[in-house]
C-alpha cells in the first residue's frame, strides 16, 4: 500500500472541495472494496477523504411517493428498512444476496455503485489489464473468462459490473444525485451511470473524479411482483455467474407490464427494454419468456469459458418470469 | 514398544475413570474461543519484532535478469533486503533423504525461477506497512522461458516415479488386461480431479530469534522434527541449534506438513539483523509459495459378470508433479484393498509440470481415488440394474486381495447398512429425475468410505509432579484435531487422574520426537507413546509404593493394591518421577490389512433451470477402532465430509495454461464451502476396537471423512437429473451440458 | 503511543524513558495480572520498536504517521501509527490483542471479525483512522459486553466468566483449529443483535417480517461472511441456537 494523508470532512459540500483541492484524492467510505485494490496497489490514493460523517446516511420519502436513499446509507440498513422491503422488495433482496453480513454493515450505497470488477486479471498487478493500464492488454481475451462478460463487450475489455444492489436500481430506474467541487448538481439515470468498455475500459463510470453521491432517488415502484436470482458456484458469499432482477405485473395470464435487468453478463447491468415492452399484452408462456431472453441476448457472446453463460441467462430468465407472472 | 503383537487387555480397555470415549470439552477450548491461543505470528515471547516480506516471482519459468534494491532500501523503516545476490549461504538443494520435509529449502539461493510467485526477494521493516510497500518498490526484471503449464500437454511424457507417497507405483495380481478383456461386463471411464488448495484460515506464518548460535523459530508446523531437520539442514547447523516450536495451529490438512520460504528467510533474516523478524505469507502466497493437491485424471476399467462380480479391477492415475521433486498422489491406493477380484492393476503416474509443488493434502490418495473409484462402482451398479450397497457387497473380501493378509478389523457392509436405515436408503428411486421439488430435482447417493491405517515412530515423557500433577511432553502437534485432549484422556485414563491434572506440552523440537500430525497417525502413535510412558510411570509408581505391579490400581489420583493407598503425588518426592515411553510400528503393520472403512449417503438438489447443485442432507457413518473422544472424532469426520462436499461441487484451482500462474488465488474465488452450503449433516461411529493396530486400539480418524464422500454426492447427482459427471467440481456448467 | 489513564500513562512515560525498565517490568510482574490489566507489553513493544527504527537516510514523503485515538473493549488509546494501518492490525500489532485473526486481509474469510458501534465488520477493510469515534470489541472485549458493557480491560483470563457465545462454542465443540473461532463468535453476536431488530436475510422467506424465527437456515446464511476450513459449521450453528434461546 502506497503512504497516503488521510483526512474526515463533514459535509458533502466539504467532500467535494478536498477531493479538488488535492491531487490525486479519493473518498473512503465503507472501504470495502477501495482498500482490497490499495492493499495490492490497484488503487494508489495519495490522499484520503473519509466521508462517513458527513450525513447522507438518511432514506427519505419523496413527494412523488418514491424513496431519496443516502449515499452513505450501510447496505444493510437499506436491505432492512421496512418501506425498502414493502414497497422495493427486488431492491432489498439484491443487497441481501450479496457479500456478507460484515461487508454490508460497511459498504454504502454510493460505494456499491462505484465498487470495481473482480476479475481475476485485472486483481494481478503482474497480468496485462487494459483497466489498469490501458494499452497493456486484455489477458481475460484468451485466458480463463468463466466469470466474465457476453454482453456490451469489447476487445479491450471483457469484465463485469460484480454489484446485486446496481442491477435491482437498474431495474428500478433509479437515478443517481452528485454534487460536485463547484458546487453544481446533477442526476444521472442509473441506465447512464455505468459505462461499457469501448475503447477505455479504464473509465467504470461517467461520473468525474471531483463528483460526489449525495443520494440514489426511486421513482414509485412499478406495478407487478419483484424477483431477485442469483445464480452462483456456492450457497452464498460468491458473485453472481449470472442475476436477474425482474419486476412483472401479470393478470389473469397476461402480462400488463414486465421489467429485467441482469448481472454477471456486462460491464453494467443489463437491460434491453425492447424486450420488455414486446411482452406487453402477451400471454405468459415459455414461448413468450424465450423470446424475451433472445432479445435480451441480442449480440451476446461468449469467450471460451462463460458460453454456458448465454443458455443459463436464458434458462433463469424464463424461470423467474415464470415466477414472477404466476403470482 | 515395537507392535509385533495384538495388544493385551490395558487400563484404556477397562476405563474406570470412564475418561476414555467421553466426549470431553477440548482443554485447549478456553484459550481458542477466548482468543488467547497465541498462534505464530502472536507468539509474545521475544522483544518486538521486526516484519518480513516475501516477493514472488511474476512469471512462472525462467530466471530473474536484474533485480534493483535501491528504492527499497531506501524506504522508510527497512532494514534489510535480501534477493539472490546477498542472500546467506544455504545448502544445496537435494532429493536425497527419506523424509523429504527434512531436505533444504534454499531460499534466494540462485536465479531461477521454478514456478510463480517463487520467492525473488525477502524485505524486513519495522512493520508490516513498511516492509509491505518497499517490496512493491523492488524493480524485478525476468528472462521468462516457456514452461510446462498444462497437464493434457504433458500427459505423454508422465513417468514412473519411485514411490507414491510412499507407496509403490505400481501393483498387479493375476492378468488383468487379459481378464478384462473377456469380462462379460466391461466398464471403462476416465475421470478427473482438480487442484486443491488447503486453505487453512491460518495462513503460513514464522517468528524466529537466535540465543546465540541457536535459533528458535515459533511456526505453523505438523511436523516439528522435519521443520527442525529442515532448518539445520538449510542453515547448515547442528539440530541442537535449531529449536521449533509449533504450539497452536490454524489448520493443516497436509498443506503444513512442510516448512516453506517464511521459516528459512525470517531464521535468515533474524541472524543478520540480530533481532527476531515474523513473517506471515499472504492468501495469495498461500497459493504458490506453498503446497497444493496435484490434478489428477485416472482411467478405472472394472470387469464384471452380469451380477456384479468383479473379476478385473483396474485403476490407472496420472497427477501433477514438479521436475525437483518427486510427490505423486497415490490415487490407486484404496483401490488395492477396497474390492475383492482376482485380476488386479494399479499404476500410478506422475506428470512434471513448472508449477507450485504438489504435495500432501488431506488424505492423499483416497480423497480423489475413491472420488473415482466409488463413482464408478456406482455407474456399473446403475448399468446392470444392482442397488449399489448390494453390489459392493457382492464384492467384499474375506482378506486384502492383493496382500493375502487377513484385515485387522473391516465393518464396511455394516457401516453401509446401518447408514442406509439411519438415511432412508430405501426411499431412493433407482432410475433417475424421478423426483422433484419446485424447480429442484432431488436424488440420493452412496459411496465407501476407506482411509489407510499407520503407526509411526513416536517418544514421550511424562513426569508425575508432587502436587499431583501429571506432566506429559511430547513433539507431537495439534492443528485443531484434538491432540491435546486426547492425549490428556490416555494419560489421565492410564494414571487414575481427572483431565484438569494433566499438563500437556507439545509442539517442542526440545520435547521426545513424535510422529507429528499426518496420514492420520498422530494419535495412535503419539497416544501410543504417551500410553508406554504412563505404562512406565505406574510400574515406577507401584515399585516406590511396594505394590506389585500386576496389583496396582490407579484411581482418582490415588495407588491403591496389598492392602494400601496413597495419594500417587507422595511418591514423587521432590524432583517428581520421570518416565519415558516411545511405539514404534512392527510386524502388525504386515500381518494385516489396516484401513478405517465407513459408508457415506447424500441428498442433493439440482435446479432445473440453472444446473446449481445444493447439498441437502448427509450422513456418514465410520467404524473406525475405539473412539478416544465422542466430539473430537465426530468433528473430525464432519470436517473431511464437508471437504469431501467442497471437492466434489466448487473447489479448483484454477492455472492459466498461457503463463502458469493460479488464476483464483484467493479465498474469494477459490471455493471452500460456507456455512449455507452444510444444511444438514452428522457422522455416526460404530463401536470398534482393533487389538492389531496399536495398544490404544484405534484408528485414525483426520482423513476419513473425505474418503470417498465426494463420490456421493457424485452419485446423488446423477440419481437426481441422470447427468453423471466426472469431471470435479461439478460446476453448474457441467450439469446443463449433461443433464439429458 | 500513550495510554490515557493516569497510572498506566506514567508507566509508559518511564518504560519508555528507561530502557531496562521494560525488561524490569517484564520479570517483576508476571502475566495474566496486573501486566495484563495493565496493557504493559503493549508499551514494552512499542519502546523496543521505536529503538529498532533504522537510522539511514530514509526517502522523504514515503510514510505517513498521524496521530489515532481507538476505543476499544472500554479502554481509550492514543496511538502514532502509520495511515496505511488497518484496524486488524492496529489491534494485532499495536495493542497486541491477537485474538481477532488475518486470514486474508482481504474481507474473504470473517477471521478478522470485530464489533464496531455495535455492528460486525471485517477488521482488515477498515483503517484504523477510520474507526475513531466509534467503539471496538473484540474476542478479549466480549466477557465485559455481556456483564453489561461496563469500561474494563479486564481480558478473559481463567477466572472471567465467558461471553454465552464463548461458552456455547465451548459446549458444542463450534471449533477445531481455533483461528477463525473469535471471528465466528464476535460474528454470531453481532449477527443475533441485527436478527433481534429484525433485520432479513438472503433466505428469509417473509422479507417484511419484523420477528422471523431464527432457523438454522437463517443462521447458516448469516453467517456465511465467516468462512471454516476444518468445517465445524454443524457445530457452530448448533453453538448459535444455544446462545440465541439463552438471551430472549
Amino acid at each position: 500500500m502506497k503512504a497516503f494523508t488521510y483526512e474526515r470532512v463533514d459535509s458533502p459540500q466539504a467532500a467535494a472541495q478536498a477531493v479538488a483541492a488535492t491531487p490525486g484524492s479519493r473518498f473512503v467510505a465503507g472501504g470495502t472494496n477501495l482498500l482490497d485494490l490499495m492493499k495490492l496497489q490497484i488503487e494508489t490514493p495519495q490522499h484520503l477523504i473519509d466521508v462517513n460523517r458527513v450525513g447522507l446516511d438518511r432514506i427519505e420519502d419523496t413527494d412523488d411517493g418514491g424513496l431519496r436513499i443516502g449515499a452513505l446509507v450501510r447496505n444493510s440498513d437499506l436491505a432492512a428498512d421496512l418501506r425498502v422491503r414493502q414497497r422495493y422488495p427486488v431492491l432489498s433482496r439484491a443487497l441481501l444476496a450479496g457479500a456478507s453480513g460484515q461487508l454490508r454493515n460497511r459498504a454504502t450505497t454510493g460505494g456499491n455503485l462505484l465498487q470495481r470488477t473482480r476479475c481475476y486479471y485485472f486483481y494481478d498487478p503482474a497480468q496485462p489489464c487494459n483497466k489498469r493500464q490501458p494499452g497493456s492488454g486484455c489477458s481475460a481475451l484468451g485466458g480463463y473468462n468463466r466469470i466474465h462478460a457476453v454482453l456490451g463487450a469489447s476487445e479491450q475489455c471483457i469484465a463485469t459490473h460484480p454489484s446485486d444492489m446496481a442491477v435491482a436500481m437498474r431495474v428500478l430506474d433509479a437515478q443517481v444525485e452528485t454534487v460536485s467541487s463547484q458546487g453544481s448538481d446533477r442526476v444521472i439515470p442509473i441506465a447512464n451511470f455505468h459505462r461499457l468498455p469501448g475503447d477505455s475500459p479504464e473509465r467504470d463510470t461517467h461520473i468525474e473524479a471531483d463528483e460526489f453521491i449525495t443520494s440514489v432517488t426511486l421513482p414509485p415502484p412499478p406495478p407487478g411482483r419483484q424477483l431477485y436470482r442469483k445464480v452462483r458456484d456456492r450457497a452464498s458469499y460468491a458473485f453472481a455467474l449470472v442475476s436477474v432482477a425482474a419486476i412483472v405485473d401479470a393478470e389473469g395470464g397476461e402480462i400488463r407490464h414486465a421489467r429485467f435487468a441482469f448481472g454477471g453478463l456486462a460491464h453494467k447491468p443489463w437491460r434491453v427494454e425492447k424486450a420488455e415492452s414486446d411482452l406487453v399484452g402477451e400471454t405468459a408462456s415459455k414461448a413468450a419468456f424465450d423470446g424475451a431472453g433472445d432479445a435480451v441476448l441480442i449480440g451476446a457472446q461468449g469467450y471460451g469459458h462463460n458460453d454456458f453463460k448465454i443458455s443459463l441467462t436464458q434458462r433463469v430468465l424464463s424461470g423467474v418470469l415464470t415466477e414472477a407472472s404466476a403470482h | 514398544m515395537q507392535m509385533d503383537q495384538p495388544a493385551p487387555p490395558n487400563a484404556l480397555d477397562a476405563n474406570r475413570q470412564g475418561h476414555i470415549g467421553r466426549g470431553a470439552e477440548r482443554v485447549d477450548g478456553r484459550l481458542k474461543v477466548t482468543g488467547r491461543a497465541p498462534y505464530a505470528h502472536e507468539v509474545a515471547e521475544c522483544d518486538a519484532p521486526a516484519y518480513g516480506f516475501v516477493l514472488g516471482a511474476d512469471i512462472a519459468y525462467g530466471r530473474i535478469a536484474d533485480i534493483d534494491i535501491s528504492e527499497a532500501e531506501l524506504a522508510p523503516g527497512v532494514l534489510l533486503v535480501l534477493t539472490h545476490r546477498n542472500a546467506p549461504k544455504q545448502a544445496e538443494f537435494t532429493k536425497e533423504g527419506d523424509d523429504r520435509f527434512a531436505r533444504p529449502l534454499p531460499c534466494l539461493a540462485d536465479d531461477q525461477v521454478r514456478h510463480h510467485g517463487d520467492a525473488v526477494a525477502f524485505v524486513v521493516a519495522t512493520t508490516f506497512e513498511q516492509a509491505r510497500a518497499a517490496a512493491h518498490l523492488l524493480r524485478v526484471s525476468y528472462e521468462a522461458k516457456d514452461g510446462a503449464y498444462v497437464f493434457e500437454d504433458h500427459i505423454d511424457q508422465a513417468f514412473k516415479p519411485e514411490s507414491a507417497d510412499g507407496f509403490p507405483p505400481d501393483s498387479s495380481t493375476g492378468q488383468f488386461e487379459a481378464n478384462f478383456g473377456q469380462a462379460q461386463v466391461q466398464f471403462d471411464q476416465t475421470y478427473s480431479t482438480p487442484i486443491h488448495i488447503h486453505a487453512q484460515m491460518e495462513p503460513h506464518a514464522s517468528l524466529a530469534w537466535w540465543e546465540g548460535d541457536r535459533v528458535v523459530v515459533h511456526c505453523s508446523t505438523q511436523f516439528v522434527e522435519s521443520a527442525q531437520k529442515r532448518v539445520d539442514a538449510t542453515l547448515m547447523l547442528d539440530k541442537s541449534q535449531v529449536r521449533i516450536v509449533s504450539r497452536y495451529i490454524g489448520g493443516g490438512f497436509g498443506g503444513k506438513l512442510p516448512v516453506f520460504a517464511d521459516v528459512i528467510l525470517s531464521a535468515l533474516a533474524a541472524r543478520e539483523l540480530g533481532r527476531p523478524v515474523k513473517t506471515a505469507l499472504t492468501r495469495q502466497q498461500m497459493f504458490d509459495l506453498t503446497t497444493h493437491r496435484g490434478n489428477t485424471r485416472q482411467r478405472l476399467r472394472l470387469g464384471a459378470d452380469k451380477q456384479g462380480v468383479l473379476s478385473a479391477i483396474g485403476h490407472e492415475s496420472w497427477s501433477q508433479g514438479t521436475p525437483r521433486y518427486a510427490f505423486c498422489e497415490p490415487a490407486a491406493v484404496a483401490t488395492r484393498s477396497l474390492y475383492a477380484g482376482a485380476h488386479r492393476m494399479t499404476r500410478q503416474r506422475t506428470v512434471a509440470l513448472d508449477l507450485p509443488v504438489a504435495d500432501s493434502c488431506r488424505a492423499p490418495g483416497e480423497a480423489v481415488g475413491l472420488m473415482a473409484l466409488e463413482s464408478a462402482m456406482d455407474e456399473l451398479a446403475h448399468q446392470l440394474e444392482i442397488d449399489p450397497i448390494e453390489l459392493r457387497i457382492r464384492n467384499e473380501p474375506g482378506q486384502d486381495p492383493e496382500k493375502k493378509v487377513p484385515y485387522s478389523s473391516r465393518q464396511l457392509i455394516a457401516c453401509m447398512q446401518d447408514g442406509a436405515k439411519r438415511f432412508g436408503w430405501d426411499q431412493r428411486k433407482t432410475q433417475p429425475g424421478q423426483v422433484r421439488d419446485g424447480r429442484w430435482l432431488i436424488g440420493i447417493g452412496m459411496s465407501a468410505a476407506s482411509r489407510g491405517n499407520l503407526l509411526q515412530e513416536a517418544h514421550a515423557e511424562v513426569t508425575l509432579r508432587p502436587d499431583g500433577v501429571l506432566q506429559v511432553r511430547t513433539a507431537m502437534t495439534d492443528l485443531g484435531t484434538g491432540s491435546y485432549t486426547v492425549l490428556s484422556q490416555i494419560a489421565a485414563e492410564m494414571m487414575g487422574i481427572p483431565l484438569e491434572k494433566v499438563s500437556m506440552e507439545l509442539g517442542d523440537s526440545d520435547f521426545p520426537p513424535s510422529s507429528g500430525s499426518g496420514g492420520s497417525f498422530g494419535a495412535a502413535s503419539s497416544g501410543s507413546a504417551v500410553f508406554e510412558a504412563c505404562t512406565q510411570l505406574r510400574a515406577q509408581l507401584a515399585e516406590a509404593a511396594c505394590i506389585d505391579e500386576a496389583e496396582a490400581a490407579f484411581a482418582d489420583g490415588h495407588i491403591s493394591g496389598a492392602g494400601k493407598s496413597m495419594p500417587m503425588g507422595s511418591l514423587a518426592g521432590k524432583k517428581g518421577v520421570i518416565a519415558k515411553g516411545m511405539i514404534k510400528p512392527g510386524k502388525m503393520e504386515e500381518s494385516y490389512s489396516q484401513q478405517a472403512y465407513g459408508a457415506f449417503f447424500a441428498e442433493v438438489a439440482v435446479d432445473t433451470e440453472s444446473g446449481e447443485i445444493r447439498l441437502r442432507r448427509m450422513l456418514g457413518v465410520f467404524a473406525a477402532g475405539r473412539i478416544l473422544n465422542a466430539k473430537t472424532a465426530r468433528s473430525q469426520a464432519l470436517g473431511g465430509m464437508i471437504w469431501g462436499v467442497g471437492a466434489a461441487l466448487t473447489e479448483d484451482g484454477v492455472i492459466d495454461p498461457r503463463h502458469g500462474q493460479f488464476v483464483n488465488r484467493d479465498l474469494a474465488e477459490y471455493h471452500v464451502p460456507v456455512h449455507a452450503d452444510i444444511p444438514a449433516i452428522d457422522a455416526v461411529f460404530l463401536p470398534e476396537v482393533d487389538d492389531k493396530t496399536n495398544p490404544l486400539k484405534i484408528k485414525g480418524v483426520g482423513e476419513l471423512g473425505i474418503s470417498g464422500a465426494g463420490a456421493a454426492l457424485a452419485n446423488a447427482v446423477f440419481n437426481a437429473c441422470g447427468a453423471r459427471i466426472r469431471d470435479f467440481p461439478m460446476t453448474l456448467d457441467k450439469v446443463l451440458v449433461n443433464m439429458p | 503511543m500513550a495510554a490515557r489513564d493516569g497510572v498506566a500513562g506514567m508507566l509508559f512515560a518511564v518504560a519508555n524513558d528507561f530502557e531496562w525498565t521494560g525488561d524490569l517490568l517484564s520479570v517483576v510482574l508476571p502475566k495474566n495480572s496486573l501486566r495484563a490489566w495493565l496493557r504493559i507489553d503493549c508499551w514494552i513493544k512499542e519502546a523496543q520498536m521505536s529503538r529498532i527504527e533504522s537510522t539511514e537516510p530514509r526517502a522523504a514523503g514515503l510514510a505517513v504517521t498521524m496521530p489515532c485515538e481507538l476505543s476499544v473493549n472500554g479502554g481509550t488509546w492514543e496511538l502514532e501509527i502509520d495511515s496505511r494501518t488497518t484496524l486488524l492490525d492496529a489491534l494485532r500489532e499495536h495493542l497486541l490483542l491477537t485474538g481477532s485473526k488475518k486470514g486474508c486481509d482481504h474481507g474473504q474469510c470473517g477471521a478478522c471479525t470485530v464489533l464496531v458501534a455495535g455492528r460486525r465488520v471485517n477488521a482488515c477493510l477498515m483503517l484504523a483512522l477510520m474507526a475513531q469515534g466509534d467503539d471496538v470489541v473484540t474476542i478479549e472485549g466480549l466477557p465485559a459486553l455481556a456483564m453489561g458493557g461496563e469500561s474494563s480491560q479486564a481480558l478473559a483470563t481463567e477466572s472471567v466468566p465467558l461471553h454465552p457465545m464463548q461458552q456455547a462454542f465451548l459446549s458444542h465443540d463450534g471449533f477445531q483449529c481455533g483461528y477463525c473461532t473469535p471471528g465466528q463468535i464476535c460474528s454470531a453476536v453481532g449477527m443475533l443483535a441485527e436478527a433481534r431488530a429484525g433485520m432479513p436475510s438472503g433466505v428469509s422467506d417473509d422479507l417484511e417480517a419484523m420477528d422471523a424465527p431464527l432457523t438454522g437456515d437463517e443462521i447458516r446464511e448469516r453467517m456465511s461472511g465467516n468462512l471454516c476450513r476444518c468445517s465445524a459449521y454443524p457445530n457452530i450453528v448448533d453453538a448459535i441456537k444455544q446462545a440465541a434461546q439463552a438471551q430472549p
